[in-house]
């Protein structure tokens, strides 16, 4: 691999596009998204609920779910090849060895009736050509590196006997032991508990440092972003509506939607703080992706609105520094802060 | 609390779930879920109860409103005790309390309206029939942001937030003095969580009702809360008035959850996590204090004697050896 090109981009998604055919019509998932992911970097997406950052990262596994959904554009070049002109054998040595996937619930994703250790060791064997007997010693290094305790005696077990914050360490140990380039995280520590959530952060970070992994985590949690992520990008009805820096993206949010998320969540509170203070919210609800309107999906909600907003969709704007942002008053709030 | 009655008090609630196992299904064990809680709460007050998975903090909810019998110990509202009501002494105590799930599709009957979800409980009552209902139904889906005429749409053509907000006209047509607010936001987006808090706080500020509000998070419960109580393992090891257990936080635990919220400002990046491990299983709960196996200032009293919710300044109770009483500064991290 020649990873010295494009200051060693190990992710390219030019364009995408993935669309689902249902029985209320088409719909854009994922309508016209680009990024790059560079090694060793941690790029967020955040978004509500059917946004589309989800299938955006199943487009990149290819395992959108073939019928109802398809990809119908875009390139995804993983390490100089593009994933989307590969066929279903090619992909299946890519999936799991280069590029490597955790879900939020680890419970549904690992397989209920096999030991820890033989999970770990198929991934491996599947990938690389070893004994079993080295394939488990591996794994057992494998659940050393994620910091369970015992990791001899827990190889053993079987999912259920692993608590929830153990069952994803398990999860990062099977995604990781391939050494992938890259690895998608979705909502990871969503169903954890908070002190639990800090510990797989903490872990993922860290072993993303040793490892030089590119990380793409997907999450709604503004403050797993602030304290994970060097890139972000802001989905909203399929759509890349904003992109920056960590640093930039938080202190000069352009985008009127993320700056709505940004003061709706409440912060854990000062000493001076209102006993009871109203949150600042966003009215209405997210579109149905089937109806969407005419011009900036966001705008029947946005209180920037103009009429050209309903009428055109605004392009994604430069606003200095790699700071991107797809709304027609962005260059007015640049200014403004 | 100390100068009016308050409207609901709690007393040494305990409650024991028998673990059973062996052919002949004998109880081979004892799961803790509550573990001797004690608080109360004032007229127009919200009382936040925090703590992670199975520390029991929905337990206490669903014991107040005894959807679930308490094992012992003491449930006042206004006063009067009803633990050991019976069910038909229970029912007009029943109107005064209320309660809204976390899930708004699964504490919806999808075969019924919107619009009779919310009137039924003035029928089982007695309180209201016929045109006068249809009126005071509207009436409850305008206080909640929702239109009168989506009364007779059914629970599947709402949005999440909306189905809650139907919820929440239900908890509210028989006027109660208590509304227990299990995790009622956690289900939904970040910005419709934003609408359903606000609608909460607005409504306490109408109708002076109080909140039991239970959520895992922190920030969430902070927001909406006078006073918070931090629940491990089935015992409340903090409760004070919110901006003091917020500044002054006093318990390890209390701190390490405190410290784990990830904060939403880049520059300032924590990721140490300040407590190691995982919650110890309730059904052999820790000797002593529950959390000294995870505590990094447990002494070997801590592992023996189980410190009592003690007053360390007014209002701010709690229990921990390190805050005895004795004089000695609570150690922040």
């Amino acid at each position: 691999m020649s990873g010295a090109s494009k200051a060693e981009a190990v992710l390219e998604v030019r364009n995408l596009k993935t669309v689902f055919f249902t029985n209320s019509g088409l719909f854009r998932a994922v309508d016209d998204v680009s990024f790059s992911v560079r090694r060793g970097e941690t790029l967020a997406i955040v978004g509500e609920s059917g946004c589309g950052k989800s299938v955006t990262a199943l487009s990149v596994m290819r395992l959108v779910p073939d019928p109802p959904g398809k990809i119908v554009g875009g390139e995804i070049i993983l390490e100089g090849k593009n994933l989307l002109a590969l066929d279903d054998e090619a992909m299946r040595k890519i999936r799991g060895n280069r590029i490597s996937m955790i879900f939020q619930e680890p419970m549904t994703s690992l397989n209920p009736v096999m030991r820890i250790g033989d999970q770990i060791t198929e991934a491996l064997r599947l990938h690389q050509d070893i004994s079993g007997k080295d394939a488990w010693k591996q794994a057992v290094d494998m659940l050393r590196l994620v910091r369970i305790p015992e990791p001899e005696r827990r190889a053993q077990e079987y999912p259920h006997q692993l608590s929830g914050g153990m069952r994803q360490r398990a999860m990062i140990a099977m995604a990781l032991a391939c050494r992938p380039t890259l690895l998608i995280a979705d909502e990871p520590t969503t169903a954890l508990d908070v002190t639990i959530q800090a510990q797989i952060l903490a872990l993922m970070v860290d072993l993303q440092k040793k490892l030089g992994t590119g990380l793409i985590l997907i999450t709604h949690d503004l403050g797993v972003v602030a304290q994970t992520a060097q890139r972000v990008i802001v989905m909203y009805a399929g759509r890349k509506v904003e992109e920056a820096s960590v640093e930039a993206l938080f202190e000069n949010p352009l985008h009127p939607y993320t700056r709505g998320l940004m003061a709706s969540i409440p912060a854990v509170p000062s000493l001076d703080a209102k006993a009871d203070a109203r949150l600042v919210e966003i009215p209405g609800m997210v579109p149905s992706l089937t109806k969407l309107p005419t011009g900036c999906a966001f705008a029947p909600r946005c209180r920037f609105a103009v009429p050209r907003c309903r009428e055109e969709y605004p392009p994604l704007g430069d606003f200095g520094g790699r700071h991107l942002a797809a709304c027609w008053r962005a260059g007015e709030m640049a200014e403004a802060s | 609390m100390s100068e009016a009655q308050p409207l609901l008090e709690v007393t040494d609630l305990v409650k024991h779930y028998p673990v059973r196992g062996g052919v002949l299904r004998r109880q081979v064990g004892t799961v803790h879920a509550v573990d001797g809680v004690s608080f109360s709460l004032a007229p127009g007050e919200t009382l936040g109860l925090v703590g992670e998975s199975g520390c029991g903090k929905s337990t206490v909810a669903r014991s107040v409103l005894r959807l679930v019998e308490p094992s012992s110990g003491e449930i006042r509202l206004n006063g009067e005790a009803i633990t050991r009501l019976s069910k038909s002494e229970l029912r007009p105590y029943r109107r005064s309390m209320q309660i809204v799930f976390q899930d708004p599709f699964a504490s919806l009957n999808p075969r019924m309206t919107a619009g009779d979800i919310v009137g039924e409980p003035l029928t089982v009552h007695g309180l209201a029939s016929g045109e006068r209902k249809q009126e005071r139904v509207a009436e409850l889906f305008q206080q909640v942001g929702l239109r009168p005429d989506q009364m007779k749409n059914y629970p599947h053509q709402f949005s999440g937030g909306q189905r809650q907000r139907i919820c929440i006209a239900r908890a509210l047509s028989l006027g109660p003095s208590l509304i227990v607010c299990d995790e009622p936001v956690s289900a939904l987006d970040v910005s419709i969580q934003a609408q359903v808090i606000n609608l909460l706080i607005d409504l306490q500020r109408q109708r002076n009702f109080s909140y039991l509000f239970i959520a895992h998070d922190l920030a969430v419960v902070a927001h909406i809360s006078h006073r918070v109580a931090v629940m491990y393992l089935g015992r409340i090891v903090e409760i004070s008035d919110k901006a003091e257990l917020f500044a002054n936080p006093r318990h390890p635990y209390t701190q390490a959850l405190l410290a784990s919220v990830p904060v939403a400002n880049p520059r300032i990046r924590r990721l140490t996590p300040l407590v190691e491990g995982d919650v110890p299983s309730p059904i052999n709960p820790p000797s002593g204090c529950a959390f000294h196996t995870r505590c990094r200032y447990a002494m070997d009293r801590c592992k023996l004697e189980r410190p009592p919710l003690v007053e360390a300044s007014a209002g701010h109770q709690v229990a921990c050896w390190l805050n005895d009483g004795t004089g000695r500064a609570n150690t922040n991290p």
